[in-house]
């Protein structure tokens, strides 16, 4: 039996959660488990990944994984696969990661499963379950032909380490041609964030277009505030300009899973609830009676956020304050 | 004078997204028939990117697409916006094509046409795989800069915004490349009657696969080397409580969080 390969990210924080939610996943599946980390400080990161499950580490360190997007990453990757062979290569949907999955996959002529929730084996076969059309249909597809690569989406395993154990190295050395160094990233900037992180908050309390106003999510952070909570938004208002990218809950955005996510003035587009929908409890306001944010809500109120909010945080003054 | 620019812009056809989605039940394809078609909305962003940094340039806009004949109807959306050209790959045989199989066949229809800067939304929105543009990219072998929210050329380098998990990045190439496109890149214009009349009569190519030089066994649902196994309906969520706001709701809402203990 041939191997599942997981390509793992290190970013500025370290290695990438989704990384080893994607090792844990993986290594109950019963097939030795690789991982491929291309990056110059990748060496920092083997220990988490043999912890959570990879027996040998492919490590590339050229200095130009760093700022030369995607073309290095898949012409290291790429040339690996077609070495070695592995059974399925298994990616974290980022950002960073979905563009080197589409060129691998567009070189090595592999099918490409994008927005996995769930990975799992039946028999010989490798099942990846996704969903659809606003997460109503959800969708089994038996991956197929020579290395296969999926895309999973953050989040949808919990990862845990497991005995620790130093990893088999082996060292990754490639040519990058100087037409696959063209693309360079020459600035980052972090949005300033307060606050408990989007992804980690206990309670998330998100805005849409329904807040007529930015000015308007002022409510939202007293809100977060009282409750500890975190600030989200609907891509219809971070697209608008009001609130920054970095606050941006579904498919472009991010995926929360927090013990209450509250939806204020959000309909409920499918872009939207891939990033919201595995809150353990979930209340909406919205004054659509029809918006499809209520099918998902344990609590949901029909009316008009502006009036409702300052009613709430009254409340949550009241109770808390 | 420098030559004109050349800008592609990759738009699809898909179901009216405020309908909800089908699948046919045998072959599991999308249900198209019977079904309103619209230029998809992340598309239109795509388009006025294209238009805009044409005219900034002095340059064309080229529309190319693939899908069935209902795709004409946003292709002349975009023509109608004020594209120049369009290119439609259409033929029953694309039909269950992949997303590798529809970066094979917008790769050789752009391939022809010397494109500068070939521009594209960041996924569609019925699919969300996601993956077309940059398979282009490395189909063309063209640099890709992804995920963009602001774009510039300025003196044969495209520089943009790229949206990351805590902020942007600032990333360049230089010409030619493919640009993905945000919903928050511009907003796109609509349509004027002038557009739309001039649109009727804007030269649209057909080519069939072989002039394009694309082999049928690369394509369609025959070459997916994935299979979908099941389709069906996610798990509901249970049923929660719908309350009209009489004045109560803040308490109402108050105590359910207090029952969560999140206060």
């Amino acid at each position: 039996m041939g191997a599942i390969w997981v390509y793992a990210e290190r970013t500025a924080a370290g290695v990438a959660p989704v990384t080893l939610e994607l090792l844990t996943h993986v290594r109950s599946l019963g097939q030795p488990v690789e991982a491929v980390v291309l990056h110059p400080d990748g060496a920092s990161i083997t220990d988490a990944l043999g912890a959570h499950g990879a027996a040998r580490v492919h490590l590339g360190t050229d200095p130009l994984f760093a700022d030369r997007l995607a073309q290095p990453a898949a012409d290291a990757l790429a040339a690996l696969v077609c070495e070695h062979r592995p059974d399925l290569l298994v990616f974290g949907a980022t950002y960073d990661a979905r563009d080197v999955c589409a060129r691998v996959g567009a070189r090595t002529g592999a099918a490409v499963v994008a927005n996995g929730t769930g990975l799992r084996r039946d028999g010989d076969a490798i099942l990846v379950d996704s969903s659809i059309f606003g997460l109503t249909l959800q969708v089994t597809t038996r991956v197929g032909g020579p290395t296969p690569c999926v895309l999973i989406r953050p989040r949808s395993f919990v990862a845990e380490a497991g005995p620790a154990r130093a990893p088999e190295i082996l060292p990754v050395v490639v040519a990058i041609p100087p037409e696959h160094q063209r693309v360079r990233r020459v600035e980052s900037v972090t949005a300033v964030e307060t606050g408990p992180k989007l992804e980690e908050a206990p309670v998330v309390v998100s805005g849409g277009r329904g807040l007529q106003d930015p000015a308007n999510f002022r409510l939202l952070d007293r809100i977060a505030e009282l409750l500890h909570g975190a600030v989200g938004a609907s891509r219809a208002v971070v697209d608008a300009g009001w609130v920054p990218y970095a606050r941006q809950v579904g498919q472009t955005g991010k995926t929360v899973k927090p013990t209450v996510y509250i939806a204020c003035g959000i309909s409920g587009a499918m872009q939207h609830t891939v990033g919201m929908k595995g809150a353990r409890h979930i209340v909406a306001i919205n004054k659509d009676p029809d918006a499809p944010i209520f099918r998902l809500a344990d609590l949901g109120v029909v009316g008009d956020t502006l009036t409702v909010l300052p009613a709430v945080i009254e409340e949550l003054e009241r109770r808390v304050g | 004078m420098a030559p004109a620019v050349q800008v592609i812009v990759c738009v699809k056809q898909i179901p009216d997204p405020s309908g909800a989605g089908r699948l046919d039940p045998e072959t599991f394809c999308l249900v198209r028939e019977g079904v309103e078609v619209v230029l998809d909305p992340g598309d239109e962003v795509g388009v006025e990117v294209a238009l805009q940094l044409a005219e900034a340039a002095g340059g064309e806009v080229t529309v190319v697409s693939m899908g069935p004949e209902q795709g004409m109807d946003a292709i002349r959306k975009a023509l109608a916006m004020g594209a120049h050209r369009a290119v439609l790959v259409s033929d029953p045989r694309l039909r269950g094509s992949d997303a590798l199989a529809t970066a094979r066949v917008l790769a050789a229809a752009i391939a022809p046409l010397g494109a500068d800067l070939v521009v594209a939304g960041t996924e569609s929105t019925d699919g969300y795989t996601g993956t077309v543009p940059a398979a282009i990219a490395e189909l063309l072998d063209l640099p890709a800069l992804t995920f963009a929210k602001a774009v510039a050329v300025e003196a044969g380098t495209v520089r943009i915004h790229r949206q990351t998990e805590v902020g942007h990045d600032v990333v360049e190439a230089p010409l030619p490349a493919v640009v993905t496109v945000t919903g928050g890149a511009t907003q796109p214009r609509y349509p004027s009657l002038r557009g739309i009349m001039a649109a009727r009569s804007k030269p649209v190519d057909r080519p069939s696969l072989e002039s394009l030089g694309l082999d049928p066994a690369t394509v369609g649902l025959a070459a997916a080397a994935d299979r979908v196994v099941a389709v069906a309906p996610a798990p509901e969520r249970a049923a929660g409580t719908i309350v009209t706001d009489d004045g109560s709701a803040a308490a109402r809402i108050v105590d359910f969080l207090a029952e969560l203990k999140v206060i």
